[in-house]
């Protein structure tokens, strides 16, 4: 049972004219097995908590803790928040030119393991884990991100999910430029690595299709950079009728 | 043992192709101070293939087959009183690469070497040439492929940390024929290669690869020229150099000549350098000259950079440490041109040589 506790969190980034502050203070907790929904107009700083959680340089925390089972995350490097249990799955998935799929997720394994995984085991569970999520086995010896379609990118992240096995799951935008059966391919995806590995899981969207897939726990609505409304499900609905408009003209 | 006493054409270092040279670490070779070494020192590996030839020629039965203003090179030929003729014969198509080796020398002396390479008609082979060691080597290399021949040539500068290395490599590439030729540059104190191509007949063509890593107090210079002086001729070059550690200094010059008479002509070079450390210089100079409008394409691109964070951050937030992401970083961006050698041995000891490299550097 793993806990992300995140208090009064406040991240500014650097512009040409000086520091603009994003993130105004977020309160959130997931627990191991909650599906969080985190909804809202685009430019409400809902990324920015994505990657502030996983660590990007580009974000200054000024404020605020971040911390999973008790321990500060704010303190660690990147890969060591990944090695705690954190996981962001990116929109905007990066390239690396030369770096093949296959090295790549054994190199980030045994990082996360300590130890290189047994070659004939991992084999299977790459494969596995691919088959899942309909993707050919020429994928492996592809360079990451490289030339990959929208839907390709999202499935690779998923696929990552499943293998590594996080505790605490960040998906930013998992659900944009997917069509309908990617969406529905990349959604079981989820739910079955949430389901064999309990992660806590954080969705941030800005659209409610993703979420009859997904079920969710908890709905957080974020609007300029804090967190406005929360409920259960129905307040995706009450978003699908109304939209973001009573949050946004406040 | 002799020394070259002669004067005419000793760069002073103002002049265009020396102006990034430190001439006074090139042991002599440029002005006639070195002492010329009595040694042959590049062996063939191996059994010889059926239709393979390698044999020592005098000069004489042996003239050069290009012209050349370089000036060590004008000191080769003045110097060198036999010349290592290897030989693929007509219509001879060699399964296995064919491995040449440079034994090491010593660096009192120069070795001023001259070596022609023949691929007859329709023939086709890989050579691999293997440098290591520490020695002084002056080089003129001609290679010559005939009609309908293919050659592929890996130049493997593995030298150890005091060798100076200067020497061209000049492709004559006939109808109809391909050169492929791929340099890796990973070794030494001072190399400058002078990788070059002439097309001798229409529908020719040639593909450049390079890559070199310069840490701390290296210097290494890839300059190449490619003449489009017939017509239907295509041409590509790709070099990816990084460099990390203070003076580590690497020049890359791509000169692309395309005459009148080269309608059709194809072509494009591109040069990337990852400046991993500060202290570091990469030079990039593309130059493209153009006498006709009737070509297919002519372009050319050059980038230096520094690791990009963002593949960073994706690497690290996998789990990955930072100086392992770096180094898939650097493997990644390597790879591209070392996988084109295609002898999985090869490539894994390159790679293991640029991740040795790569931590001793402590980039």
């Amino acid at each position: 049972m793993s806990t992300l506790e995140i208090r009064g969190l406040k991240v500014s980034v650097d512009t040409e004219n000086g520091a603009v502050e994003i993130l105004k203070g977020v309160d959130l907790t997931i627990k191991s097995g909650e599906t969080h929904a985190i909804m809202g107009p685009n430019g409400s700083g809902k990324s920015t908590l994505a990657y502030s959680i996983a660590g990007h340089p580009k974000y200054n925390i000024t404020g605020g803790t971040v911390t999973l089972d008790g321990v500060d995350v704010i303190e660690m490097t990147v890969d060591e928040r990944a090695k705690a249990g954190l996981f962001l799955a990116m929109q905007y998935p990066v390239e690396v030119p030369g770096v093949s799929v296959s090295n790549f997720l054994r190199t980030a394994v045994t990082a996360l393991r300590g130890e290189a995984p047994k070659l004939r085991t991992w084999v299977g569970e790459v494969k596995e884990a691919m088959e899942a999520l309909n993707m050919d086995p020429s994928f492996a010896q592809r360079n990451v991100n490289e030339g990959f379609s929208g839907g390709e990118k999202k499935r690779h992240e998923i696929m990552q999910l499943e293998l590594l096995k996080p505790k605490i799951a960040i998906l930013d935008e998992t659900d944009s430029g997917l069509d309908v059966d990617a969406l529905r391919i990349v959604s079981e995806g989820v739910n079955r690595a949430k389901a064999a590995n309990n992660i806590g899981v954080v969705l941030i969207t800005h659209y409610t299709r993703i979420l009859r897939y997904i079920q969710p726990d908890f709905v957080h609505v974020f609007a300029n950079g804090k967190i406005v409304e929360e409920g259960g499900p129905e307040l995706a609905d009450k978003l699908e009728a109304n939209g973001y408009a009573e949050y946004v003209s406040a | 043992m002799t020394t070259l006493t002669t004067n005419y054409l000793t760069p002073t270092g103002r002049e265009e192709a020396w102006r990034f040279t430190p001439l006074k670490r090139l042991g002599g070779m440029h002005d006639g101070s070195a002492i010329v070494a009595d040694r042959h020192s590049l062996t063939l590996a191996g059994s010889k293939a059926t239709g393979v030839s390698f044999e020592l020629k005098s000069s004489s039965d042996a003239p050069v087959l290009s012209e050349s203003d370089d000036a060590i090179v004008g000191r080769i030929r003045e110097a060198a009183r036999d010349v290592a003729v290897l030989t693929i014969s007509a219509n001879t198509e060699v399964a296995e690469p064919i491995i040449l080796k440079r034994t090491p020398g010593d660096v009192q002396s120069a070795e001023f070497a001259r070596v022609q390479i023949k691929v007859e008609n329709h023939a086709r082979a890989t050579i691999i040439v293997e440098n290591t060691g520490d020695t002084h080597l002056a080089e003129d290399v001609e290679i010559y492929v005939a009609p309908g021949a293919n050659l592929t040539l890996v130049s493997l500068q593995e030298w150890g940390a005091k060798t100076v290395h200067a020497g061209r490599q000049h492709a004559i590439v006939d109808r109809d024929a391909n050169f492929k030729s791929i340099v890796v540059t990973i070794g030494g104190s001072l190399v400058r290669l002078l990788p070059t191509v002439e097309f001798a007949g229409p529908g020719a063509s040639c593909e450049l690869f390079g890559v070199y890593f310069a840490t701390s107090g290296q210097f290494f210079e890839h300059r190449m020229f490619v003449d489009h002086k017939v017509p239907n001729a295509k041409s590509r070059v790709n070099y990816k150099g990084a460099l990390a550690g203070d003076q580590a200094h690497t020049v890359w010059i791509g000169d692309v000549f395309i005459r009148a008479a080269a309608e059709g002509t194809d072509t494009y070079e591109l040069n990337r350098n990852l400046l991993l450390s500060d202290g570091a210089r990469a030079d990039s100079v593309p130059n493209l000259e153009i006498e006709t409008g009737e070509i297919v394409g002519a372009g050319h691109a050059s980038t230096t950079g520094r690791f990009d964070d963002e593949q960073l951050f994706y690497l690290m937030s996998r789990g990955i440490n930072l100086s392992d992401a770096r180094r898939l970083v650097v493997r990644g961006f390597f790879n591209e041109i070392i996988s084109e050698i295609g002898e999985e041995e090869i490539q894994v000891r390159l790679m293991d040589r640029i991740d040795n490299e790569l931590a001793k550097a402590g980039a």
